[in-house]
């Protein structure tokens, strides 16, 4: 059977074999610039998951939940790009212009694109059916669950032999030795990473990886693999060492997927792969190759760069223009948590007479080393071992003459880093994606894309250029090309909070903490200057309610509060309120719901259940509040606190008391991590989620805290968010008991509401943070300040004073005073509240409605009666 | 040279001074007038119209006060437009203008003056 055509006049049919990165960067290219839609695209790929990142394989060996799907992932949706996943391309016929995938479809096409990648491949010795390879989604997994098992089988930790000690093998070893296996590397060269690094670099690489505890055989490969029942037990070297294993992994290199092309003549490199032009053209008409099956002078390249390039020259070409791929980026850097390594350009000094500048401190740890031309100008390559912060800003001075002394680039010399050297346009800051330096700073300093305003924070740049956003080795780049930018606009990085003080949010909380000040006009006299604003006093107020817990509305602190806070409710558009009470994790019995009904229909609220599994009452005016809560508040709900920068809510699954598959009890776990938090100020709000296993149902890793069942116990996610700017939580740490949990959650929490920025959520902080993400465990695991103590101090000083917002009101009449109508007649209530009914409720009036008199007239304490109107 | 224009105002009493608590506004109600007053630091008393230019929802008085330079300020509380309290001219979006009504304190009591 062959899929006929849609025979609309002119469209040509796309079929792209393969579904790694090279083929999604084409898709959404295609995507993108194929408005006209000339072109229908298939892309088949043969693993089940859709496109994924598989740079960052190594994320889901540390966390086997991790999301590695490549974005956008929207144009799968959007009719005009096919997304086939499972499927295998097993035949073409390049004069019928079929592709037949193993589900037997022949797919016609007019353009094919090769995009297979490589395999990882295993040499050919006794016992080499019980290798493993490091490659796939698939691969990982496995590698980490007989990881688990043989620990659990031998109850000792398994013992891994990773063959192959470049990129690769580092990372795998690494990644398994922090599940908790033994590892050693076996590799023929005489260093690590020999490939990429000069002797002096390799083994001072050698002795920091020997430092984490992982083996290393030089100079040697494996030539048996022992087994005995179909169990591995050990590995032979070719220097007749035996060394002890349960797991062999191999990681010595890539094959190029070349096979349909072997088929069907294609011409191939000397050493396989589909030889391709500059135009990325296959040695047949209408066949083209990218990524990493492309073989272009007479090599493979096996890395991403070049495959998005690749892409990007194809998708060009399809659409009728001249783009070439002309050179191959190799620079390096390999992402190993505490292991800092990074080479690129002519790292060994092959050119002739290139002068090499060697900074080595073997007390250190440290090699760096800078290969220029001989005059010592003009910048050829770099190694960087121990310490490879210089990278990000060098490399893409690739070719370029350095304005100072080229030793002092290197952060070993000790001397001081010349300060920003001007980046030519045409730099190329992020390699993965391609992305100049020229293009970020246009991104920040105006009009770009679809935009009207430039990106002025990090998170928005990324996202908006891409630069960034697959290996991140150039993020500090980044960050600093846009710290430059805005100052050169005028405006200052200072982090100043507004015109009234200097003094950027963090270092506001510290010097009021030190100062000990409680009141804005203290603080404003001792550390700014006039009488503040919209924006400094919702932030005295948030820091002030942190560190005394103290009703927020009195002594002068009212003014202080931002629209929401001031009312302790939700203000809607026409002004009136809305009001949630907590509820905790989502449970809630009969006759509590009943009193909420019963609070909604005697003042004529407009009724919807929230996102967060609680329920949001609208409608209210101002001097309805008091007596809302006094019903509300004897029936025993409390403050949900959703108008506040605080604590929302933690939303759980029904978890292990109900579910079949739960583990863990997660609806207690919510219940007891929302009394704890409650009423907690923060820079902006925060929301907790926990699941009884790892199916998700509370999407906990779409929350500030996601703590998600593991039969051990819980694991800990940071900095999910939804919102604008979706991310999902990272893991921070791995099946930790109750109280450790919370431990970690009371310092993660403090650390943030000390540190992070205005209106800054726990995802953006995180990026934001030098070290990110690594900085943040070792804070809260590892207590690397030693503020471990004092963090939690602050939490139990919280949790100790935490008083119910509204009960508090109610009980004081000079409390309930700041809510009556008005100063002179507090008993009228505003005339002018117009509601229409709609689906059984009423909504506020539109400005038509209420000129064509549609529209009820809320006023005194009357309630609109059901279904009253025009 | 100055001249002086005699118009007839009416001088409207709202409440005491100190029924305002400094830094947060309240609405007094006016005939169908609903006016929001603001009271900074002592007795400097600003009155504006307490409907949102923007929005037209009655929400002013719940604005939060401050300063931008040297001129008294008030926000915005739905979408944060700043108001020079004294003149009614908006720092941030040149085409609003709020209402701004004359005040004086009698006798410990805020007086608001409306158009005649
Ligand atoms: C662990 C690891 C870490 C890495 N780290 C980095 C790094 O830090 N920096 C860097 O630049 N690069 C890194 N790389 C390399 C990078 O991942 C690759 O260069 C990139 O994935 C190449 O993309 P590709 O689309 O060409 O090939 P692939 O990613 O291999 O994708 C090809 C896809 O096509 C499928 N396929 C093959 N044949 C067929 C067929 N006949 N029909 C249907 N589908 C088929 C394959 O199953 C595969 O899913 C890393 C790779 C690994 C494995
Ligand atoms: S996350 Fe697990 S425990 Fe919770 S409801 Fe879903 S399947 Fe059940």
């Amino acid at each position: 059977m062959t899929e006929s055509t849609n025979a609309a006049a002119g469209v040509r049919d796309v079929v792209i074999v393969g579904g790694g990165p090279a083929a999604h960067r084409l898709a959404d290219s295609l995507h993108a610039r194929d408005t006209h839609r000339a072109l229908r695209v298939t892309v088949v790929g043969e693993e089940i998951h859709e496109p994924y990142d598989r740079v960052a394989l190594s994320t889901r060996l540390a966390d086997g939940a991790a999301d590695l799907t490549l974005q956008p992932s929207s144009m799968w949706a959007d009719g005009h790009i096919r997304l086939l996943t499972g499927e295998r391309v097993v035949a073409i016929d390049p004069v019928a212009h079929t592709a037949t995938t193993s589900g037997g479809v022949a797919l016609h096409w007019d353009e094919l694109v090769l995009a297979t990648g490589s395999s990882a491949p295993v040499p050919e010795i006794p016992g080499a059916a019980h290798a493993r390879v490091y490659r796939t989604i698939d691969d990982v997994d496995a590698l980490v669950a007989e990881t688990r098992e043989l620990a659990a089988r031998h109850g000792r930790p398994a013992q891994v032999v990773v063959a192959g000690g470049g990129l690769l093998g580092l990372e795998a070893a690494g990644g398994l030795a922090k599940l908790g296996a033994h590892a050693a590397v076996v590799h023929s060269g005489g260093w690590l990473m020999s490939a990429q690094l000069d002797e002096g670099a390799g083994r001072a690489l050698g002795r920091i990886i020997a430092g984490q505890g992982i083996g290393l055989h030089l100079g040697a490969r494996p030539a048996t693999i022992t087994a005995e029942n179909d169990a591995v037990t050990g590995v032979v070297l070719t220097n007749e060492r035996v060394i002890a294993a349960d797991l062999v992994v191999f990681a010595i290199g890539i094959s190029p997927r070349d096979e349909l092309a072997r088929e069907i003549g294609l011409e191939l490199g000397p050493r396989g792969g589909i030889a391709i032009d500059t135009s990325c053209a296959a040695s047949a008409p209408h066949i083209w190759a990218i990524g990493e099956v492309a073989s272009f002078e007479g090599r493979c390249t096996g890395l991403v760069a070049p495959a998005n390039a690749m892409a990007e020259v194809v998708a060009d070409r399809l659409l009728g223009g001249a783009a070439e791929f002309t050179s191959v980026d190799d620079a390096t850097k390999l992402k190993l948590s505490g292991v800092d390594v990074a080479s690129f350009g002519d790292a060994l000094g092959r050119t002739e007479q290139a002068l090499e500048i060697v900074y080595a401190d073997p007390a250190r740890g440290l090699y760096q080393k800078l290969v220029m031309t001989d005059d010592a100008k003009t910048l050829l390559g770099g190694i960087f071992v121990g310490d490879a912060s210089p990278y990000a800003s060098l490399r893409p001075l690739l070719g370029t003459q350095l304005s100072s002394e080229p030793a002092a680039y290197l952060s070993a010399s000790g001397m001081e880093a010349p300060a920003g050297d001007e980046l030519p346009a045409a730099a190329l800051v992020c390699a993965c994606n391609n992305v100049s330096a020229g293009t970020i700073r246009d991104a920040v300093s105006g009009a770009h894309a679809d935009h009207a305003e430039g990106c002025t924070e990090l998170g928005a740049l990324k996202t908006c250029t891409r630069a960034g956003t697959q290996c991140g080795s150039c993020v500090p780049l980044v960050k600093k090309l846009l710290e430059s930018e805005l100052t050169k606009s005028g405006i200052t990085p200072s982090r100043a909070l507004c015109e009234h003080f200097e003094l950027s949010r963090q270092e506001l909380f510290e010097s009021i903490r030190v100062l000990e000040l409680t009141s804005f006009d203290e603080i404003i006299a001792r550390l700014g200057t006039g009488r503040g604003c919209d924006v400094c006093k919702p932030v005295v107020g948030s820091i002030l309610a942190t560190q005394h817990g103290s009703y927020i509305l009195d002594g002068g602190r009212g003014g202080l509060q931002d629209t929401n806070d001031r009312a302790m409710a939700n203000m809607q558009k026409d002004g009136t309120y809305s009001v949630v009470p907590r509820i905790p994790a989502g449970e809630i019995t009969p006759q509590k719901l009943a009193v909420i009904a019963q609070v909604a229909t005697d003042f004529g609220l407009y009724t919807k259940i929230t996102g967060g599994q609680r329920i949001d009452l609208f409608g209210a005016r101002l001097d309805q509040l008091p007596e809302i809560w006094k019903q509300l508040v004897d029936a025993g709900f409390e403050s949900g606190q959703a108008y506040g920068k605080a604590l929302r809510n933690v939303k759980s699954c029904v978890g292990s008391t109900w579910c079949r598959f739960g583990v863990q009890d997660s609806v207690s776990m919510a219940v007891r991590l929302e009394l704890r938090y409650r009423g907690l100020r923060s820079p902006h709000k925060l929301k907790f989620g926990v699941s009884g296993c790892a199916r998700e149902c509370a999407e906990a890793r779409a929350k500030d805290v996601g703590v998600i069942a593991t039969d051990q116990g819980w694991n800990m996610y940071v900095g999910g968010n939804g919102g604008f700017q979706p991310a999902h939580a990272q893991l921070l740490a791995s099946d930790l008991d109750d109280e450790t949990l919370l431990r970690y959650i009371d310092r993660y929490i403090m650390y943030y509401i000390r540190t992070a920025d205005r209106l800054q959520r726990t995802a953006r902080w995180i990026e934001d943070l030098e070290g990110g993400l690594d900085h943040v465990r070792d804070v809260v695991v590892n207590d690397s300040l030693g503020l471990a103590e004092e963090l939690e101090q602050a939490m139990a000083a919280h949790v100790d004073t935490y008083e119910d917002e509204w009960a508090a009101t109610l009980a004081d009449p000079d409390r309930l005073r700041r809510f009556r109508s008005f100063v002179n007649a507090p008993n009228d209530s505003s005339p002018e509240i117009a509601r229409v009914p709609e689906r059984d409720q009423f909504r506020p009036a539109t400005a038509e409605e209420r000129e064509r008199g549609e529209a009820v007239l809320v006023a005194g304490p009357t309630i609109p009666v059901r279904g009253a109107g025009a | 040279m100055s001249i002086t224009l005699e118009t007839s105002t009416t001088w409207a009493s709202t409440c005491a001074v100190d029924e305002l608590e400094a830094g947060w506004g309240e609405v007094a109600l006016l005939g169908a007038t609903q006016v929001a007053l603001i009271r900074l630091a002592d007795d400097e008393v600003y009155a504006v119209d307490h409907h949102d230019p923007h929005t037209g929802a009655p929400v002013m008085a719940r604005g939060i006060v401050g300063s931008r330079g040297d001129r008294p300020t008030i926000a915005s509380p739905l979408h944060k437009q700043v108001y020079d309290l004294g003149t009614g001219e908006c720092f941030t979006d040149a085409s609003l203008a709020l209402r701004t009504y004359r005040t004086r304190i009698v006798g410990g009591m805020i007086e608001v003056e409306l158009a005649p």
